[in-house]
């Protein structure tokens, strides 16, 4: 290979790779532009890029109009309550599997994982009406429990993945030095593990927060979390793009960070460590 | 005190028997090195006498007291693993106080045992560094550290030398020999290098598929081997086995030489061509193409013998190793 | 590894997950089987009798399963075919050494994180509204008239909408295993000879197809059960044009309270998607063994 048009070639490709991802990033560079216009400049044709009035008023009017806060604080607790329940359950559950596996414990990976392929359409009638008997429906505490069963099995997956790279010797060592089981836990594996779990934390919240199966059908105006809110932008009259880009952009901002920060969990975690 | 004592002990995994019920004293301040070809069970029988796996049958017994079922932290022993194990997240001091934390001693001793330990080791310099920033020496020094401090009656070390480089290795087998003369205390040591089984113990059990074949002083095992395992196993290079005519003339099945107790010479009882032969300085390992196959020779430095060239050789009959047929000394 | 104690402990430590589990897929996996033998709408009190298979011959003959299925099909296979593809060169150009790597893969895995309610919106109003849409200007430019996308291509709509979801997770993951290669193996073979197209052919493609089969496999589980972006864009219209098996149970359930009829077009929902979920595990199965 000529190895001279090293820098010529890096220009070519630094081009091209640019304008695949801003065609790419466009839509969302184009929400968050147009919740800072005006209704009418939202609409205009030829479109306005970035010679229009800025303004914050889609966001105020976002937050007169409906609960706004409200929404995002059930997305919040929400997210953050269904992820931090299934690590609680997933720890010891990963721990056992990393680190005591049995005969049986391939078979029960395989297990959880296959029911997390399980579609939600086929458990939709009965999970609707037991929420329904129990008052479940339209509450925090009842998208949490699902929430956190949908996730369980994947929480449950990375932290093996992760488990298994701390060296068995470490905890026997650990055993060796005269800790007992809770405190093999928590002083030798727990700050070890620190970063698997906070990258499972991450990942988890970022899937709960975007789930949108349970909340459009468990959920209404008191329990919805934007993933749901968002949809009644859908109906007609609430076809103010200005607004709607606003409540998207504080909707999906929080995340769209979060993701960023944790792309290489990201593959882990969707590919059960299939690709890492 | 550091008594050690295994009756009967096996282990089995499954239906697979890993170590069929064994025999083996060990006697307080002793150096005791395990040592075997890969899979020979050597880790297992360490682990079972650490009390990280639980033994399928037998009794071990520790200073007299039965400690099977003691848990591993019970037993009094401490154990230097072959990755070193040490905590990451921890600092060496922290490293090595944790025994201690665990055993709730106060903070004051702590901190006079873990110096102690650090002077012993020569580690200060490098005491509040973390494991990740040490260099293979430093961390086997702190893993040993580790195990210092809580004072066992025995050490129990995992092939703690496999992971460093050669010369390293020769600088670390000698500190935990002059370790184990300071201390006095029971050491038992696991290898797969019968050089480092041959420097450093005091007693060598050799095993084979979890069977214990010999035990004894190196000395002992290099000169009275009992089967021609040992007596291939044990030292380098490796003995020259014969069979047919040349055995019977000893009136054995099989016979063994040494290749430090065969000369070479103008004339011999034996002619060969030199396939390889390297010069150390101070010895020439000769790789010799004979009718009984390759024979390894050892030579004076300064023989001068090159690829191709034709000598004769004559073994130290009275150095002849001789076998039966099931391959026992005879 | 391990002794009696330490394996004890490992059981009780497993169960309260495994417990969950159990009930959370047994007990409303059991309900739906159960109440898809039965005649039972919510809209209709009273009785619900035991009517053997009829929910599923009504199912199977509900003039909107066929189009429902095919469109499933053409929305997972769109789908799949759009990110496979796109994934694979997005991930070659990104392996690429260039300025400012950092930010463009930034830019492109970002719609991955935008949640499907949100990108269904912004993309039904703000690029294919055929009169203030973004799409209806740059037809308008070009001298072409506006398309109305979500009225005369709705499937094919909803397939790009998805796609432009689905495509970073592709390229992702292609990335992340095109990046785990080996270099060695690559200036080895070099070494022996092989030209570009050589080793993209001999040494990247064996190594990116294990990639690519588990993104095909894990896409198509959560493909089948697309449903906010249809909800939110064409509540599966016109007519049934963009109805897919997902909806089709919701429409039916949720909206028609029928639930017998629903509860017989979820298990149909689950055992196609144990079809694909048997290929899944294998894979995933076999690389659990290294």
């Amino acid at each position: 290979m000529a190895r001279a048009s090293t820098t010529q070639r890096k220009a070519v490709v630094t081009v091209c790779a640019w304008a695949v991802g801003l065609v790419i990033f466009f839509p969302i560079l184009w929400t968050i532009l147009t919740s800072f216009k005006s209704e009418v400049d939202a609409i205009a044709i030829p479109p306005k890029f970035l010679n229009f009035n800025w303004t914050l008023d889609n966001y105020h009017d976002v937050q007169e109009r409906s609960r706004y806060f409200l929404h995002f604080m059930n997305s919040v607790i929400i997210s953050l309550g269904s992820t931090i329940l299934a690590l609680i359950i997933a720890i010891p559950a990963a721990w056992s599997m990393a680190f005591v596996p049995g005969r049986r414990t391939k078979d029960i990976l395989m297990w959880m994982l296959s029911t997390k392929m399980l579609p939600a359409v086929g458990v939709l009638v009965p999970i609707y009406l037991i929420f329904r008997d129990f008052g479940l429906l339209d509450t925090r505490t009842g998208l949490i429990i699902v929430l956190t069963m949908m996730n369980l099995p994947i929480v449950v997956w990375m932290l093996y993945t992760y488990f298994k790279e701390i060296p068995g010797e470490i905890l026997e060592a650990a055993r060796m030095d005269g800790a007992t089981l809770s405190k093999e836990i928590i002083y030798i594996l727990t700050p070890m593990a620190v970063p698997g779990i906070a990258s499972t934390l991450l990942l988890n919240v970022i899937l709960s927060w975007n789930e949108a199966f349970w909340t459009l059908n468990l959920t209404a105006a008191n329990s919805a979390p934007l993933s749901a809110f968002i949809a009644s932008y859908s109906s007609p009259e609430g076809l103010f793009y200005a607004k709607l880009s606003a409540a998207s952009t504080m909707a999906i901002a929080p995340i769209l960070i979060l993701g960023w920060f944790s792309q290489k969990q990201l593959v882990r975690g969707l590919t059960f460590g299939a690709v890492k | 005190m550091g008594q050690i004592e295994l009756k009967g002990v096996a282990k089995r995994f499954g239906d697979a028997e890993v170590i069929p019920p064994l025999d083996l004293k060990i006697e307080d301040g002793e150096f005791v090195v395990f040592v075997g070809p890969s899979g020979c069970g050597k880790s297992t029988l360490l682990r079972l006498i650490a009390g990280l796996e639980d033994v399928s049958g037998g009794k071990i017994e520790i200073d007299g007291r039965d400690a099977t079922a003691e848990r591993p932290a019970q037993r009094g022993l401490a154990m230097v693993f072959q990755s070193y194990a040490l905590y990451p997240h921890m600092s060496v001091r922290k490293n090595i106080a944790f025994p201690l934390k665990m055993a709730k001693v106060p903070q004051a001793e702590i901190d006079a045992k873990v110096n102690n330990a650090a002077e012993i080791l020569n580690l200060a310099s490098y005491i509040d560094r973390r494991p990740g920033q040490l260099s293979g020496g430093q961390r086997q020094r702190v893993a040993i550290g580790r195990a210092i401090v809580r004072n066992p009656q025995a050490f129990l070390f995992d092939e703690p030398l496999s992971n460093l480089d050669a010369a390293l290795r020769v600088n670390m087998r000698l500190e935990i020999t002059e370790l184990h003369n300071t201390l006095k205390t029971t050491m038992i040591y696991v290898t797969h290098d019968q050089v480092e089984a041959m420097t450093m113990a005091d007693k060598i059990v050799v095993l084979q598929a979890g069977k214990i074949e010999q035990v004894g002083s190196p000395l002992d095992l290099y000169n009275h081997p009992k089967n021609r395992f040992v007596a291939g196993f044990i030292g380098s290079p490796k003995m020259n086995f014969m069979t047919g005519a040349e055995a019977a003339k000893h009136d054995a099945h099989e016979i063994g030489f040494r290749p430090e107790h065969i000369a070479v010479g103008e004339t011999g009882d034996w002619k060969g061509k030199v396939t390889v032969s390297e010069h150390l300085g101070s010895d020439t390992f000769l790789h010799v193409d004979t009718e009984f196959g390759i024979i390894n020779v050892r030579a004076n430095g300064n023989v001068d013998v090159h690829h191709g060239d034709t000598i004769w050789m004559t073994p130290d009959r009275s150095k002849v190793h001789r076998f039966d047929a099931a391959g026992n000394t005879l | 590894m391990a002794t009696q104690a330490s394996r004890a402990a490992g059981r009780l430590m497993i169960s309260p997950a495994v417990i969950l589990l159990l009930m959370w897929m047994i007990v409303p996996l059991g309900m739906t089987i159960y109440f898809s033998f039965l005649r039972y709408n919510l809209l209709i009190p009273g009785e619900n009798p035991f009517v053997g298979l009829e929910n599923y011959s009504y199912f199977f003959t509900d003039p909107n399963f066929w189009p429902s299925l095919v469109n499933t099909l053409f929305l997972v296979g769109g789908v799949l075919l759009i990110t496979t593809v796109g994934g694979v060169l997005l991930a070659l150009l990104l392996d690429q050494p260039m300025w400012g790597q950092g930010i463009v893969r930034i830019l492109v895995i970002a719609p991955f994180f935008v949640m499907p309610t949100v990108s269904a919106l912004v993309w039904k109003n703000m690029f294919m509204n055929p009169v203030n849409g973004v799409f209806a200007w740059i037809a308008n430019v070009f001298g072409l008239p506006a398309f109305d996308f979500l009225a005369h291509a709705p499937l094919l709509s909803i397939i790009l909408i998805v796609s432009w979801q689905w495509l970073p997770f592709a390229t992702l993951i292609l990335l992340t295993a095109l990046q785990s290669l080996d270099s060695e193996q690559l200036e080895a073979s070099e070494m022996d000879g092989a030209g570009p197209l050589a080793r993209f052919f001999y040494i990247m493609v064996p190594h990116l197809s294990r990639a690519a089969t588990v993104v095909i496999l894990i896409q198509t589980i959560f493909l089948l059960s697309v449903f906010a972006e249809i909800l939110v864009t064409t509540n599966g219209g016109p007519g049934n044009a963009s109805t897919n098996l997902t909806y089709l149970v919701y429409s039916q359930s949720l909206l028609q309270y029928d639930v017998g009829l629903g509860s017989a077009g979820g298990i149909v929902a689950v055992i196609l998607a144990n079809i694909v979920a048997i290929f899944l595990m294998r894979m995933i199965g076999k690389n659990l063994e290294t």
